[in-house]
């Protein structure tokens, strides 16, 4: 493992240019790691907020099963998040779980890119990227059904939830609310967009990595360490979603 | 690789892929996401449920960190570099939890 990691040795008038590596670790990939934890700082404010806000607000109080929306209460993710695509009736967070193992998924791609990058394997590589960005896309394309499904409620009105009053919960933007508090949509929209926007850059990285393989850059460049940089931004989005996952939807 | 240029690309050997630690990760990951599900299914809301489920969140990041991102490979520092500044913020975000519990309720 140790030898696939070595990397070439400087040469002497490179040391006080950038050429020395003070942690084992190529400038570029510091400088990811720099950027991941600035970044780790920022998603941390958007959590710490929700957690605050979360807190603050009434819990429900009751059994489960007698839950209803109000906006005096903060509401129970899994009834807020239990529609699945083409499908009618109550699967609880199933959809969001499905767009975790895609995010899971696509993270197993891009490391099994890098690997094969190590090993000079171009077809590998870029056999590899090209699901990463299946992936990548599909969670996309899953939130932009998920936004759209919270905003405008669902297709047959009849199937909605209702209030205590009996009146139908159509959707939720960043006015009006009938799930529960103001914050709640307003959390929501904001964290899970964040990590959306983040996602989407990182698609488009991907397609520039996979664009660069395919053309040979790398293989002219003798390594592959770009597809190493650009593997380090898509994991952390991929654990970025772990912890909304969690603290979002599960908590 | 480095030491192999392009132009002898008809001799170039591609070492076989090794894959099993990847997919052994892959499957820890699952196997505790399907855990979660499960939890969530037949385990009432409570401070014990909150507790497992960050627990379990952190158990998530060790693998996704350690090993997708191979931090558990690199030098000791860098290891120390990362983790101290997250541990702050992991405080943070727990004491304020905790504040916000207080925030309308003063005497509480």
């Amino acid at each position: 493992m140790s030898a696939i990691h070595a990397i070439p040795a400087v040469p002497e008038k490179m040391t006080w240019s950038g050429g020395s590596e003070p942690l084992k670790a190529s400038y570029g990939k510091l400088m990811m790691w720099f950027f991941l934890i600035s970044d780790t700082f920022t998603f941390s404010a958007l959590l710490v907020t929700y957690g605050m806000i979360r807190f603050s607000q009434n819990a429900y109080v009751g059994l489960p099963e007698n839950f209803h929306f109000a906006t005096t209460h903060w509401p129970v993710p899994d009834k807020v998040f239990e529609a699945l695509p083409f499908l009618s009736g109550s699967y609880p967070l199933f959809f969001v779980g499905i767009m975790t193992f895609i995010l899971i998924f696509s993270s197993v791609t891009m490391v099994l890119a890098v690997e094969a990058g190590h090993r000079g394997d171009r077809a590998d590589v870029e056999k590899w990227m090209l699901w990463t960005i299946v992936g990548g896309a599909t969670f996309l394309g899953s939130q932009a059904w998920e936004w759209g499904h919270f905003i405008a409620g669902p297709h047959d009105l009849s199937l909605a939830a209702t209030n205590l009053a009996g009146e139908p919960i159509v959707g939720a933007n960043l006015v009006r609310n009938p799930y529960g508090p103001p914050a709640f949509a307003d959390l929501f929209f904001f964290i899970t967009g964040f990590h959306g926007t983040h996602v989407f850059s990182g698609v488009i990285l991907n397609i520039m990595i996979f664009f660069n393989t395919a053309t040979g850059m790398y293989e002219k460049r003798g390594h592959y360490e770009m597809v190493e940089k650009v593997g380090l931004y898509w994991h952390f989005v991929d654990l970025v979603w772990v912890f909304v996952f969690t603290f979002f939807y599960l908590v | 690789m480095a030491q192999q240029p392009s132009q002898s690309t008809e001799q170039k050997v591609i070492p076989p892929a090794q894959t099993g630690a990847i997919w052994k990760t892959f499957f820890i990951l699952v196997v505790l996401t399907v855990i979660e599900f499960i939890i969530v299914a037949i385990m009432p809301a409570s401070q014990m449920r909150v507790a497992i489920f960050a627990g379990m969140t952190i158990v998530k990041a060790f693998f996704i960190v350690g090993e997708f991102m191979h931090l558990k490979h690199e030098v000791k520092s860098l290891i120390w570099m990362i983790i101290v500044p997250t541990i702050f913020v992991a405080w943070l975000l727990l004491a304020l939890m905790y504040e916000g519990g207080n925030l309308y309720n003063p005497l509480r």
